[in-house]
């Protein structure tokens, strides 16, 4: 009888060695990734500490850079990338190769603690490329920097440490683990990065309690609405305490007044934790309002980078001019931009009479009274200047103090909310109580306008 | 006369009992070890103690008086009725085949999830034994293991397999997509992935299988009487030959009892999916 070993060695040499290889493949990934070791973690620590953040020309440190980030789906990447780079369009591209493009060309930077946006319409790749950005897909060409460390050539042992610490993702339909409760489901980032039970429930605890949902700790996903099920998401990504965080379309599945409430949550833990955040959104409104910078995406390229105003006011192309159509631009421009020199302000030092002849000068109904540092005190109205002046009183006697004033980032709409309830010009002050400017109630309309203007 | 198809399986099975049969041997040994051990328990308890027992466990498991009461009343009939003996006999080769066939199962289904190579041969093996007729398990069976209850259970194993095997596959593959992007972007190794989200996500569909192959082991159980099983089976396969209608209604009736049972036990563990028991 042949020999159990010489049966073995004649299939294996009979070819079936690299059909074996394959068959166990997805078995031994799983084997050896079970060994992920705390050398893995010491080594991404290291390599961070090492880089330096990148600076950009203000001085402020860069987050994210992303450099010419191009994904092509498809057999032949590198034909389709020579042929973009040649001048082709995409629709050349996919009918001379059969390739998708996903992305092309895309660079922009994040700076540290802001709130980045990606906009675009559904197709327009705004989530392909928050994807590339951590590798869950992968990117064709390009560079992708976090806090100075090149992520894209970087080993899935590392890469995996930088998913469990650095960055971590709130999904469109939440994600949450519907067999864990949610305290379990918070604490699901703690748990891959081997913390032990007791520590990760109370940090699960304390980003539950952050996020408000305090008492909901032993239920169960399915029993939350939608509101509370992002809440869980936001926690589950605050819990590991990540440099950064990805929002996929994170407020996109809930009603609009959630969705309101949500936005204002997220802009509070924002400014409390000052994480930075690349906020996916194809809702215009949604992107002005958080974001910090505003990348309009299209096609898979990036049509235009800015601040919500100059998306607003200087839109780089017809595509973007459409994509702010119909926006209140209120709800985005600020006082600031709507503010007048004021030529009419009287000393208070300067007296009841100088200030009736100022006052009447200036054919006004009323005037802005100012100490000596230009910090406003208050306004006087004709009548009660001329009875000071009458009484033989001082300026003082006429003043209103009680004068409704805006900051100047205030939003227009707040400012207009103001002025429906007065006859007068709203006066800008900062933070010392300095008068600035003046808003005159004629802007209001101007403000509303303005969107019109644009186009 | 049969052709060169009857042929090859012939020299195939000879070609396996000659250079393999040691390890037959050796296999049947090991699967003679949970069957004496849970014999043991079954054949020599008090038929009382034991109905008592599993009233108990069917409360714990389902946590419902009236299920409770159900499961209990299908072994008290049973009894009453005279065939506790066949149907301990049953029950035995129905939880070890069971037992065998879903350790066997769960993984070769995980693999076919994840293996795209992997997945089309699995496929097409289980097509090939759900649809092969059970009865034709039973030939090699006793050309590998003799008469008996060893033999049976191999075949039941056989045949009880393939629903595992295809509602763990599917339960995986239907994780969403966002999931395993949770999972990825958490930072889990593929083992993580597997443990704490793609298999307690699939749990519910993995539990239909398993309460199928439970039921699958039942059928086949009694087929294997045809080969020496005894039990339930013995005893259908006596009145049919006797053409005793009394006899085997009694039995076939046993047969069902326990199916019932057995389906509102695995129903249960299934429901808990959802429920509270399995959660973690």
């Amino acid at each position: 009888m042949k020999s159990l070993d010489d049966e073995f060695h004649g299939i294996m040499t009979a070819g079936l060695g690299s059909l074996r290889s394959k068959v166990t493949k997805p078995f031994r990934n799983a084997l050896e990734s079970i060994q992920a070791s705390e050398g893995d973690r010491a080594r991404m620590e290291a390599v961070f500490d090492e880089a330096e953040n990148p600076l950009d020309e203000d001085g402020d440190e860069i987050a994210i850079r992303v450099r010419g980030l191009s994904k092509i789906y498809g057999k032949h990447p590198g034909r389709a990338m020579e042929l973009l780079a040649e001048g082709h369009t995409k629709e050349e591209v996919q009918n001379l190769t059969g390739n998708n493009v996903g992305l092309y060309d895309v660079s922009f930077d994040v700076k540290k603690g802001e709130i980045f946006v990606l906009m675009g319409l559904s197709g327009s790749g705004k989530s392909t490329l928050e994807r590339c950005l951590n590798r869950l897909i992968e990117p064709t060409e390009g560079q992708i920097v976090v806090e100075g460390v090149d992520l894209t050539h970087m080993d899935d042992d590392l890469l995996r440490e930088v998913r469990r610490r650095k960055i971590s993702m709130v999904f469109q339909s939440f994600g949450l683990l519907p067999h864990r409760d949610i305290k379990n489901n918070v604490a699901y980032g703690l748990e891959l990065q081997g913390i032990r039970e007791e520590e990760r429930l109370r940090i699960a605890q304390e980003t539950i309690d952050l996020v408000g949902l305090t008492g909901y700790e032993d239920s169960y996903p399915e029993e939350l609405s939608g509101g509370m099920k992002q809440r869980v998401g936001l926690a589950r990504a605050l819990a590991t305490d990540p440099d950064i965080l990805f929002m996929d379309e994170a407020f996109s599945a809930l009603d609009p007044l959630i969705r309101n409430e949500m936005q204002d949550e997220l802009q509070k833990l924002h400014s409390r934790l000052g994480r930075t955040i690349i906020f996916v959104t194809h809702d215009l409104d949604e992107a002005l309002k958080l974001g910090d910078h505003i990348a309009l995406i299209k096609d898979g390229e990036i049509a235009q980078i800015g601040t919500p105003e100059e998306i607003l006011r200087n839109p780089a192309d017809d595509y973007v001019s459409s994509f702010v159509r119909g926006v209140d631009s209120t709800k985005v421009l600020t006082a600031e931009l709507f503010m007048k020199k004021v030529t009419d302000k009287v000393r208070i030092s300067q007296g009841p009479r100088t200030a009736l002849k100022i006052l009447r000068s200036s054919r006004r109904s009323s005037l802005f009274v100012v100490d000596h540092d230009d910090r406003l005190i208050g306004m006087v109205k004709q009548e009660r200047l001329i009875r000071a002046v009458n009484a033989e009183g001082s300026l003082m006697d006429a003043v209103i103090t009680d004068v409704p004033t805006v900051a100047a980032d205030s939003l227009m709409k707040d400012v207009i909310q103001i002025m429906v309830t007065t006859d007068f010009p709203i006066p800008v002050v900062d933070g010392n109580g300095i008068l600035l400017g003046i808003v005159d109630p004629s802007v209001a309309a101007e403000a509303y306008s303005e969107g019109e203007a644009i186009r | 006369m049969t052709s060169v198809v009857g042929t090859f399986a012939e020299a195939l099975v000879d070609f396996v009992e000659y250079y393999f049969g040691w390890l037959l041997n050796l296999l049947g040994r090991v699967l003679d070890v949970p069957l004496d051990l849970l014999g043991n328990v079954l054949y020599d308890t008090e038929p009382l103690i034991l109905i008592v027992a599993i009233a108990a466990i069917s409360l714990l498991v389902t946590r419902r008086m009236i299920t409770t009461a159900v499961i209990t009343a299908a072994f008290a009939i049973i009894h009453w009725m005279g065939y506790w003996n066949s149907a301990m006999i049953t029950l035995n080769m129905v939880i070890v085949s069971a037992a065998v066939a879903i350790v066997i199962a769960v993984p070769l289904g995980i693999w076919a999830a994840r293996s795209e190579f992997a997945n089309p041969v699995i496929k097409t093996l289980m097509d090939f034994m759900q649809t092969m007729p059970a009865f034709v398990y039973l030939i090699p069976a006793v050309i590998f293991f003799g008469l008996g209850v060893v033999p049976g259970v191999v075949a039941t194993v056989i045949f009880a397999m393939p629903p595992v095997v295809r509602l763990t596959n599917l339960g995986i593959r239907q994780v969403p997509v966002e999931m395993d992007e949770v999972a990825e972007s958490f930072g889990s190794t593929e083992f993580q992935k597997l443990t704490k989200v793609q298999l307690p996500t699939a749990m519910p569909s993995i539990m239909a299988g398993i309460n199928q192959c439970i039921m699958l082991s039942l059928s086949m159980v009694v087929i294997a009487a045809m080969i020496g099983g005894g039990g339930l089976g013995q005893d259908i396969v006596f009145a049919l030959n006797r053409v005793d209608v009394a006899l085997g209604f009694e039995a076939g009736l046993a047969v069902v009892l326990i199916a019932i049972a057995l389906d509102r036990l695995t129903q249960a563990l299934r429901d808990g999916g959802n429920g509270s028991e399995l959660r973690t």
